[in-house]
């Protein structure tokens, strides 16, 4: 395996659409729950330990291996907005594009044929993560950094928030995204014998309803 | 510092390493070690469809603070109250119902007062767990009033509800963090629903001091207290799924990847959260 | 979704700009339209529908700053049938989204293509940006860059990607030249220093001729496209 293609895998450059996405913060700024740079990182935390940590599973399950059309259906039963699944959905079809450009496997081309609409993201990330000759850590950790930075970075366009303090943000978040990785990996690990039901399901109420209310925005900056 | 104690959570203690790694856990199960000192106690209602189009209730039993009456029903619906008979859960119960709706029957199950969850004598948790079955042509309603996490309790509920392919379910689930003014217990929530064996929903949320931290912040609970979800399992959804909509600042409809549709509402009591749910559940059953 | 033709085109450096359908017909020629705020792409691509229309199957994809502002005009206008104007969100980065990610207008073009059936050309705005802001090649086949005389005539002097290498250069709003002190002959001498051979047409919406001499060109690269 080579390191090196995580970076180019986690990379925010890398041309899977996540940039048109703000994780919910561009309806919290709104909202008035993100205000600077404290509430940025109560937002991220929060996210970390729901949504971060039932992709990183997720990511990481589908790394080891297991069926990905059943991880896809488990990540519907994890995303009760609608809005959150057709955008995890986008994404996928998004990285999964990019995917079998950068790294073409069997694997990659077969989920594109059941899944012509788009499969769930971190479940296309985890795949992406194997045909890259990476591991179900790896996977993981690119699905917890994907799920702070993407509203960090967009809380920078949205508050012209100094950069600096949305970075300093991501990088007092390392240690929770380090043990958040390590729950995904061992509930995927717990997964291969027990099945999608040991994954990880938190839930963040307020990113459910939130993504509802953003979609029924007749004017958005991002997609969700 | 660590990186914990700089979170933005003005009731949120710093999560403990392993609060993650136990949210994480595949099952509620209760650790192992000493004797829980608490209650063990189980539940039991099937409903069954009588010949005459009535719905029967061949098991009704009750058990320590489970008490279960039956209460007039109407239009060959059975209805059942779950009276609270003691203080309960407390830390260390570990308390069971299970309510079947067997194939055309009609059951629907209240609860006479909320549901306190309170500290038991050597900080144990309680596990209160829900087991809801629904047969073919079969309707069941669950709406049990709130459930209230006082301060230092700590409650692990699970919900699980199996649903034939053409059941009818309707749950509600409402959470109120404390008593008024009071600091909230520590409380996992998971609900899993299964139509015709496939998972429609599997979701869990943790919170209250101790839960991973962020819970109290703008991604999740945002400082509000109270939380209350309304699942409607219908076969009609499956040709015409609701429209997702809003309903109220923090309150939306949407439809789940199946024959569903699912209000999620939070508010800063639990009377705003049931006022959502009832408005919202009027015009699901239309 | 659209298999890749590794086989068929070797040589191909990008999975995007596939000429052909999964099927095997050849695709719907491609135009970006990019230019900075305020210059009338939008405008520009209204009056290209309506001189098209009627003898090219075509479709539009917009990708606003706003989501929706530039496809709510064009239906206002009613250039189209909704079904063939498509919106794509851009995080507040138009640039990012038509070169350096150019996932979801990819996305949008193949949609179009499946849902309203073969197309001969889909149209791909940008949200107003600046000079540097070009089409990747891998999302389009050719584009135009749209400028007008309002924005000041030293535009084409400064050059910039968009004004050096574009397939067209538009100087739009030319009857706006004797108001604003814009000196014509000027940009078509600093064009052409700038661009060599590539073509600069000045139009004027409000003129008789309007976008006559922008279908014109666009006519062209749909024969070539279909010859090819």
């Amino acid at each position: 395996m080579s390191r090196a293609a995580l970076l180019v895998l986690a990379d925010g450059r890398f041309p899977a659409g996540g940039h048109a996405h703000s994780g919910g913060a561009e309806e919290a700024v709104k909202a008035g729950r993100i205000t600077d740079a404290a509430t940025l990182e109560a937002f991220c935390r929060g996210r970390l330990y729901t949504a971060g940590l039932v992709a990183a599973g997720l990511a990481a399950a589908a790394a080891h291996g297991m069926d990905p059309l059943d991880l896809d259906a488990a990540a519907d039963a994890r995303t009760p907005s609608a809005a959150l699944r057709t955008a995890g959905r986008k994404l996928g079809r998004q990285l999964l594009r990019a995917a079998r450009a950068t790294w073409p496997a069997p694997e990659l081309s077969a989920l594109a044929a059941a899944r012509p609409r788009g499969a769930h993201q971190p479940v296309v990330l985890g795949l992406t993560a194997r045909a890259a000759g990476l591991g179900p850590e790896d996977a993981a950790y690119c699905a917890v950094y994907e799920s702070v930075s993407g509203p960090a970075t967009a809380t920078v366009r949205l508050l012209s928030l100094d950069p600096f303090q949305a970075t300093a943000v991501l990088a007092r978040l390392a240690p929770a995204m380090d043990e958040t990785v390590a729950a995904a990996v061992a509930a995927a690990r717990r997964a291969l014998a027990e099945g999608v039901d040991a994954l990880p399901r938190a839930s963040a109420p307020l990113l459910e309803i939130g993504a509802e209310a953003h979609r029924a925005w007749p004017v958005r900056l991002f997609a969700s | 510092m660590t990186a914990e104690a700089v979170a933005v959570a003005p009731v949120g203690v710093p999560a403990p390493a392993s609060a993650l790694s136990e949210s994480a856990l595949p099952e509620s199960a209760p650790p192992a070690g000493p004797a829980p000192t608490g209650i063990r106690a189980t539940a039991r209602i099937t409903a069954r469809r009588h010949g005459s189009g009535a719905t029967v209730l061949p098991v009704l039993e009750g058990e320590g603070p489970l008490a279960v009456r039956r209460i007039r029903g109407a239009d060959g619906e059975a209805r059942v109250a779950l009276v609270g008979a003691m203080s309960a859960p407390l830390g260390g119960d570990r308390l069971t119902v299970r309510a079947a709706a067997e194939d055309e029957a009609r059951l629907r199950v209240t609860s006479t007062a909320a549901t306190i969850a309170l500290p038991g004598q050597r900080g144990e948790p309680a596990y209160y767990d829900v087991e809801l079955t629904v047969g073919q042509g079969a309707a069941l309603h669950w709406l049990p009033e709130q459930l209230i996490s006082a301060r230092g309790s700590d409650l692990h509920v699970t919900t699980r509800a199996d649903v034939t392919e053409d059941g009818v379910l309707v749950l509600r689930e409402e959470q109120v963090l404390g008593r008024s003014g009071e600091t909230p217990g520590r409380l996992t929530s998971r609900m899993t629903i299964w139509i015709a064996g496939r998972t429609l929903l599997d979701q869990e949320l943790s919170c209250g001091p101790g839960a991973p931290a962020g819970w109290d912040g703008p991604a999740v609970l945002g400082g509000l207290r109270a939380l209350g979800q309304l699942l409607v399992v219908r076969p009609e959804f499956t040709e015409a799924p609701v429209q997702p909509c809003m309903l109220g600042e923090h309150a939306s409809l949407t439809p789940l990847a199946g024959p569903a549709a699912l209000v999620t509402a939070v508010a800063r009591d639990g009377l705003a959260v049931r006022r959502v749910l009832d408005t919202a559940l009027e015009s699901l059953m239309r | 979704m659209h298999l890749d033709h590794a086989t068929t085109f070797p040589e191909r450096h990008s999975h995007s700009a596939e000429p052909l359908r999964a099927d095997g017909t050849r695709r719907a020629l491609r135009i970006g339209l990019g230019g900075p705020v305020g210059s009338g792409k939008t405008a520009t691509v209204a009056a290209l529908c309506r001189a098209l229309r009627d003898s090219v199957s075509l479709a539009v994809v917009t990708n606003d700053i706003y989501t929706r502002e530039d496809a709510d005009f064009l239906l206002r206008e009613a250039v189209l049938p909704p079904e063939r104007i498509t919106a794509v969100e851009t995080g507040a980065c138009p640039h990012t989204a038509i070169r350096d990610d150019i996932s979801a207008n990819l996305e949008a073009v193949e949609d179009l293509e499946d849902e309203i059936g073969p197309l001969q050309l889909i149209l791909v705005e940008s949200g107003g940006d600046n000079l540097t802001a070009t089409f990747s090649k891998g999302l389009v086949d050719a584009q135009i860059f749209v400028i007008d005389v309002a924005g000041g005539d030293d535009i084409p002097r400064k050059g910039g990607p968009g004004v050096t290498t574009a397939d067209l250069l538009v100087v739009n709003k030319t009857d706006l030249a004797p108001h604003v002190g814009s000196d014509l002959q000027r940009m078509a001498r600093d064009a052409k220093a700038q661009r060599n051979e590539l073509p600069v047409v000045f139009q004027s919406l409000r003129s008789e001729q309007g976008v006559g001499e922008v279908a014109h060109w666009v006519r062209a690269k749909l024969a070539a496209w279909s010859a090819a």
